[in-house]
């Protein structure tokens, strides 16, 4: 792998070397292991160890829940509730698996913002950035998918919403709805396609996992200062980096355990917090229930497919939401080319950094008013979400790089790490030189 | 639905109408302290076994219990009652009778084995699940957290709609409606069900309106989530766990990194 500079890997016993001569499986393990990773990441930069824990939960969960669900619309449901009463810890595998889904969208949220913020997706890092969103997207369509499968009101209800979007499309809209269908509703073949690609789509998720991990492995990963290790020689990268093992193994494991602390909370003293109650009423086609609500974390989307209520030329409103929202995911991924600064921290522009702040406010908002009936001010709120959403990439991104002033940044990572550490103990009331109390693990 | 507004509570508090999302329900739900609620509750056997009193005697005329095996009414963390008592029960419902030599529509005694049958003689919903199936509480400012030590709300739920019948009535397209603030749209089919002495119980409690009320909401939550006691006792386990090995990987981590930080902190 190419990258930032480091040791070889030398098989030591003969047995390895017969192995690397014929598989190089222990120097891709080793280069993977020992890559050489910026000292100074903070703790923005778990969420991918928490995305990977998450991605494995759910493959695992959904394994064993497949063994037990029925896709059938008059059985669905039924075989849920048979997991949850008389399937050996059913509930505890189906409670994980559900709330697996929450806290995989939380940490890729936080895993985006990230990326937004230290500006991760700009040069070299595009493609790393591309297949992330590709990523995001998928989950989004095995969440959408599996939340389907229970049969309840809402899986019914959400899918006949969302898959309707399409009928938007001109003149192909209703044929390609009723191909999604395979019929002229939601159904029996819809619950039973979805069912079949929530179990394949997760795999695609995972080689893009690898993929994911590959490009940003050659390209070694962003920092907090967006300054770039130095490559001169092995040494002059050692400066600026610690091996990923031990350092970052275990500094990312503690901060698992501590996501998975409230994961605990979550999942066995309010499992059905982030639900809806209305899934615990099986689906009825003849009942439509008051508010059709999506999951939480597809709300800013779908307060953004709600915002389009006017027609725009011969776009009709409802085609103009669906373009709006999958627009705001394209802009999304187009970001590496419009932001045009230099600057790749956030931490170093300091007009950047209210817009940006101003972007999360507003991924928030959007949230809210996607979970609110559209009435009274919420379709105001939304289209202004809307439009700071687009304006956000589509104007303040491409001007900022030219009118903005940055701050200076540091020159290396090395002089970042230590300036941070002096500045820690000093406030922790010691001078740099004898900081020795850094050193002891007991404060 | 409710969390993230947990994330966006610090930012749009004020924005939040309390009750946004009220699904089933257009009154006010009261609150009832049931012993099954916060990270440690448990249900009460003597509770459970009243309500279910209530359900056998008063709502199994018209509403179907189709999830639940009779055999979990034998279930420790539940009802408890011995495989005799379940025998017996199960005996009191006729289910189809799905045997080589049955004709279609013949019915049998229940077994143990089997469940609750389905009722859906005059279009009354299924209790299986009930306790699940109506948001209650949504406090503080919406968020709904209040959750984790008061309960979802869904027992609630249904103690306030069988205490809050106004005893006003109107009929409408040939059915009799009954005025009731917690069903949403305020008025329901459902005649009042529960009167003073509709069940006598069998450990004495006097059966007051209320006290069925509660019992049996207590009753349909072990219904909707009968492992709820392994599931909290499992959490309890799993946090001091997870929180142990916490403390030691951030030790570890403190300690891994000591070096690193110090050698920075000297050459600067």
């Amino acid at each position: 792998m190419s990258g930032i500079p480091h040791e070889p890997y030398e098989p030591k016993s003969g047995f390895a070397k017969w192995v690397e001569s014929r598989l190089p499986i222990g120097s891709i393990i080793h280069s993977t292991l020992t890559i050489p990773t910026p000292k100074n990441l903070n703790w923005m930069w778990i969420w991918g160890i928490v995305l990977t824990v998450c991605l494995a939960l759910q493959i695992v969960t959904g394994i064993a829940l497949a063994m037990h669900y029925t896709p059938h619309v008059d059985l669905a449901f039924a075989s849920v509730e048979k997991i949850m009463r008389d399937v050996n810890a059913g509930w505890l595998i189906r409670y994980l698996h559900m709330n697996g889904a929450s806290l995989f969208f939380i940490a890729v949220y936080f895993h985006i913002f990230r990326s937004l913020y230290y500006g991760s997706y700009k040069a070299p890092r595009e493609i790393t950035w591309i297949i992330g969103i590709l990523i995001y997207v998928a989950m989004m369509a095995t969440a959408f998918m599996g939340y389907v499968l229970p049969w309840g009101q809402m899986s019914f209800w959400g899918a006949t919403v969302i898959t309707n979007l399409f009928s938007a499309i001109p003149l192909v809209g209703d044929t390609i709805v009723t191909w999604l269908w395979g019929g002229f509703s939601v159904d029996n073949p819809t619950l039973q396609r979805f069912f079949s690609l929530h179990y394949l789509l997760p795999f695609v998720i995972a080689g893009l996992v690898i993929v994911h991990i590959w490009a940003f492995h050659s390209t070694g990963n962003n920092n907090p200062t967006g300054v770039e290790v130095r490559r001169g020689s092995i040494e002059e990268a050692k400066k600026d980096t610690v091996p990923f093992w031990p350092y970052f193994v275990i500094k990312d494991l503690f901060a698992l355990a501590v996501i998975l602390l409230v994961f605990v909370v979550l999942v066995f003293f309010m499992p059905n917090y982030l639900g809806h109650p209305d899934n615990y009423i099986e689906a009825n086609p003849l009942a439509t229930p008051a508010h059709i609500v999506p999951e939480w974390y597809f709300l800013p989307f779908y307060a953004i497919l709600r915002a389009i209520t006017f027609d725009i030329l011969f776009i009709d409103s409802k085609l103009g939401g669906v373009l709006a929202m999958f627009g705001a995911i394209v802009v999304l991924a187009l970001a590496p080319w419009l932001d045009t600064s230099r600057v790749r921290s956030g931490r170093y522009r300091p007009t950047f950094k209210l817009f940006f702040w101003g972007f999360v406010a507003n991924f928030f908002v959007l949230m809210w008013a996607g979970g609110m009936p559209a009435e009274g001010l919420v379709p105001t709120i939304s289209l202004i979400g809307t439009i700071y959403w687009f304006a956000y990439f589509l104007v303040i991104l491409p001007l900022l790089g030219v009118i903005e002033t940055p701050l200076p940044q540091p020159k290396t990572i090395e002089e970042a790490f230590a300036a941070e550490q002096a500045e820690k103990s000093m406030k922790a009331g010691t001078t740099p030189v004898t900081s020795t109390e850094i050193a002891t693990p007991a404060e | 639905m409710r969390a993230l507004k947990t994330l966006a509570a610090a930012s749009i508090a004020a924005l939040l109408p309390a009750g946004a999302y009220a699904a089933g329900g257009g009154g006010d739900v009261t609150d009832v302290s049931f012993p099954f609620e916060g990270p440690l509750g448990s249900y009460d056997q003597q509770q459970v076994q009243r309500g279910f009193q209530v359900y056998n005697e008063v709502c199994s005329g018209c509403h179907g219990l189709q999830y639940v095996s009779f055999r979990s009414l034998g279930w420790d963390s539940g009802p408890g009652y011995s495989e005799e008592q379940v025998r017996a029960f199960a005996a009191m419902y006729q289910v189809p009778d799905e045997s080589d030599e049955a004709l279609p529509g013949d019915m049998r005694e229940a077994e143990p084995s089997d469940n609750f049958p389905a009722n859906d003689s005059i279009g009354a919903p299924d209790l299986s699940l009930m306790a699940k199936a109506r948001a209650g509480f949504h406090g503080p400012v919406g968020t709904g957290l209040s959750q984790l030590v008061n309960g979802i709300g869904g027992p609630e739920y249904i103690y306030s709609l069988l205490t809050s019948y106004t005893g006003d009535d109107k009929e409408q397209a040939g059915s009799i409606l009954y005025e009731n603030p917690i069903m949403d749209g305020g008025w329901i089919q459902m005649a009042p069900p529960l009167y003073e002495g509709a069940v006598e119980y069998a450990d004495g409690t006097p059966a007051t309106e209320s006290q069925m009320a509660k019992d049996v909401s207590a009753f349909l939550m072990w219904t909707a989530e009968p492992k709820l006691v392994e599931r909290k006792e499992a959490g309890a386990r799993n946090f001091v766990f997870v929180a142990l090995l916490g403390v030691l990987l951030y030790l570890t981590n403190k300690k891994l990194w000591a070096g690193v930080k110090k050698r920075r902190a000297e050459s600067s």
